[in-house]
């Protein structure tokens, strides 16, 4: 079983409770349901459907359009070399041949281990410092082969577990947003009225 | 300080020019809430509360903001087109940069979050837009957690929330974020991922989000760096704004140049007036061509625009010259290409990222996107024959009817198609499949035609007669 624990519902609840329709929250549930198991389980989408009012093959639908959900385990860390422009202009063809090498896995692969899976990514908006590449969405840039080897090595000996988080976990930083202090969500068609500072007067 | 830059904003540089929106890039600590409070922080919104808020729009309206996302739509116009008297109205973020070459907006999200969320607020105010919905594209962990913070700091110290700064403006700011796929950029599919679907742009018309956006109500949908214009111009007024750069391009831009050139780099630069060259070779900017090459061709609008040749260095940062010249100014991403650069090679990168982020909706795109891929590498594997280049143009024909724009070419002889094209899909996914490697075919046809395998025609006769 891999529903959302105790803990992640009560967040997906206060999640859900931002937007004017409980839907919204797909997204963000399907992160939090990779944050908790490294990637998204069946079990995890049928209970996001309970949540948010939809189905699970709506859910699915939803999550197997965008490229960071994985529907089986990845390593703990994620390569995502970028392929585009600025960085093929800049070598990220051999930058790629070289970790296939290193790890002895193609792009779209996990090393028998588990630690490391390795991917071919499209612009990461960093073209200026290229080529570039992100280890679970954390940028470095302007990567030579000896650096990609030492980082192989660091991620392969835990040194960078303090800096980079397990596959899954994107922002390590939650949005709170206090109960005294929120505006709340209303549905759309339970709003008729405009803005009450719209009086053609001065709000302050 | 001429060329500076600084570790903590990787690839910016800061030059003798003024400064809307990277002020604070020289701060170590310029997403915090203290920093931001120090350097006129929220001033800008103080200062539009205490004026009722049609009277901001028309402030915003006459500064002539042009949107930073793309299409360079004026923002206060935008704004002015949602429907009189619907309600709720909601502001919904561009913050899925993702267009190949473009690096601005996260810089903007990860440096100076404060000032984004200040835009936002203005936006709202001005507009009467009933929430904000701010969406960050998946990949960008640092944005969404330096957005997050900052959130959380504001609301504490009620700059966002209910009565803000003790005045009847109240606004829920809610942290969005996607998880990859280009495609939502636009901004009908940024909406329909937000109502948590699959991204894929809705049906035209309504052409703008305004008339019938998120929940079938009225929405705005800005670009970070638009939105982040707005702190600036209510402290200093549209005129100080319009003071800089040209009347039909005021302000400044943000602009990312990378490739194959000495110093590549984000800079903000003067709008409507910086030329491509100064921004290649300016000793101020990107010092030229790498190890002393000669300039092959730039991409002067991010992956989707049409390519330009040094025939078009002097052109200047304004869509309404480089329009006609065949192509656009797009998000602000050159791309440059030095006298060493594969070329079909070069455009086949670009056109495999827009056949593998085609959403899948309009078949020209699904199919063609991905023939142009498959013609294309064949054709760069040393495989391809005559036919595979007039094919090119044939499945580009059925994205894009018509002439595809192009620039002009003096040794070639040809002249500029002008920008834009013709599309039979709804969103510019399909057309940017096609734009690179019909730039390239255009421009550079001897080399594509270096690499057809030459075949002769046998004729077939009977063995016997």
């Amino acid at each position: 079983m891999a529903r959302l624990t105790e803990e992640n519902v009560r967040l997906a609840r206060e999640i859900i409770g931002r937007y004017p329709k409980p839907r919204s929250a797909t997204i963000p549930l399907l992160h939090l349901a990779q944050e908790q198991d490294g990637y998204v389980t069946n079990e995890a989408m049928s209970h996001i459907g309970e949540l948010v009012g939809a189905s699970s093959a709506e859910v699915f639908g939803t999550a197997s359009f965008y490229e960071m959900f994985k529907f089986e385990p990845v390593g703990k860390y994620l390569i995502n070399i970028c392929g585009t422009m600025s960085c093929a202009l800049l070598g990220a063809e051999e930058l790629m041949h070289h970790a296939e090498e290193r790890l002895g896995i193609k792009m779209g692969s996990t090393t028998a281990d588990g630690k490391i899976t390795l991917e071919r990514a499209e612009c990461q908006a960093a073209c200026t410092e290229a080529p570039c590449l992100q280890v679970n969405y954390r940028y470095r840039y302007r990567v030579t082969p000896d650096q990609l080897d030492s980082l192989i090595d660091d991620l392969s000996a835990g040194n960078l577990s303090s800096e980079i988080p397990a596959h899954g976990v994107v922002a390590s930083v939650r949005q709170h947003i206090p109960a005294d202090r929120a505006v709340g969500a209303v549905a759309p068609e339970l709003v008729t009225e405009n803005p009450v500072w719209l009086d053609g007067k001065a709000a302050l | 300080m001429t060329g500076g830059t600084w570790k903590h904003a990787p690839g910016f540089y800061v030059g003798d020019r003024p400064q809307v929106v990277t002020s604070r890039f020289q701060y170590e600590d310029s997403y915090t809430l203290e920093r931001y409070l120090a350097t006129d922080g929220y001033k800008g919104l103080r200062s539009a509360l205490a004026r009722p808020a049609n009277e901001i729009h028309d402030e915003v309206r006459s500064a002539t903001v042009l949107g930073r996302g793309g299409a360079g739509f004026p923002a206060g116009n935008k704004w002015g087109l949602m429907p009189q008297e619907v309600w709720p109205r909601y502001l919904v973020v561009n913050g899925d940069e993702s267009e190949p070459g473009t690096y601005k907006d996260r810089l903007l999200m990860e440096r100076d979050p404060h000032q984004l969320i200040e835009g936002c607020l203005i936006a709202s105010y001005a507009a009467g837009l009933s929430q904000c919905f701010l969406y960050i594209r998946g990949e960008m962990a640092l944005a969404q957690e330096r957005i997050a913070t900052a959130l959380n700091e504001a609301y504490a110290a009620g700059y966002v929330g209910k009565n803000i700064l003790g005045s009847k403006f109240s606004l829920d700011i809610v942290l969005h974020w996607g998880a990859g796929a280009y495609v939502v950029g636009e901004e009908t599919a940024l909406i329909e991922s937000l109502e948590g679907n699959r991204g894929m742009p809705r049906l035209k018309p309504p052409y703008f989000p305004a008339a019938n956006g998120l929940y079938g109500q009225p929405t705005i949908v800005n670009n970070v760096e638009t939105l982040a214009n707005l702190p600036w111009l209510l402290n200093n007024g549209a005129a100080a704004y319009t003071a800089i750069g040209t009347a039909t391009s005021p302000g400044t831009r943000m602009v990312a140049v990378s490739g194959h050139v000495n110093r590549p780099g984000v800079f903000e630069i003067i709008n409507g007036i910086t030329t491509f060259r100064d921004l290649l070779y300016g000793e101020e900017f990107c010092q030229g061509i790498r190890n002393g090459n000669d300039l092959k061709a730039f991409v002067p609008g991010g992956g989707s625009a049409p390519w330009f040749t040094p025939d078009q260095l002097d052109l200047p940062f304004e869509a309404s010259q480089v329009g006609p010249a065949g192509s656009m100014l797009g998000s602000g991403a050159i791309m440059v290409m030095d006298s060493t650069t594969d070329i079909p090679r070069a455009a086949l990168t670009l056109t495999r990222f827009y056949a593998h982020e085609s959403c899948g909706k309009c078949t020209p795109c699904r199919e063609g996107g991905t023939w142009l891929e498959r013609i294309l590498s064949r054709v760069v594997d040393g495989k391809g024959t005559d036919a595979d280049l007039d094919q090119i143009f044939e499945v580009g024909e059925s994205i894009c009817p018509g002439a595809f724009p192009h620039a002009s070419n003096e040794k070639l002889g040809i002249a500029a198609v002008p920008f834009p094209y013709r599309m039979n899909t709804i969103c510019f996914v399909g057309p940017s499949a096609y734009a690179p490697v019909h730039s390239a075919l255009t421009l550079f046809r001897s080399e594509f035609d270096a690499r057809i395998v030459k075949r002769t025609m046998i004729k077939v006769t009977a063995v016997s007669e």
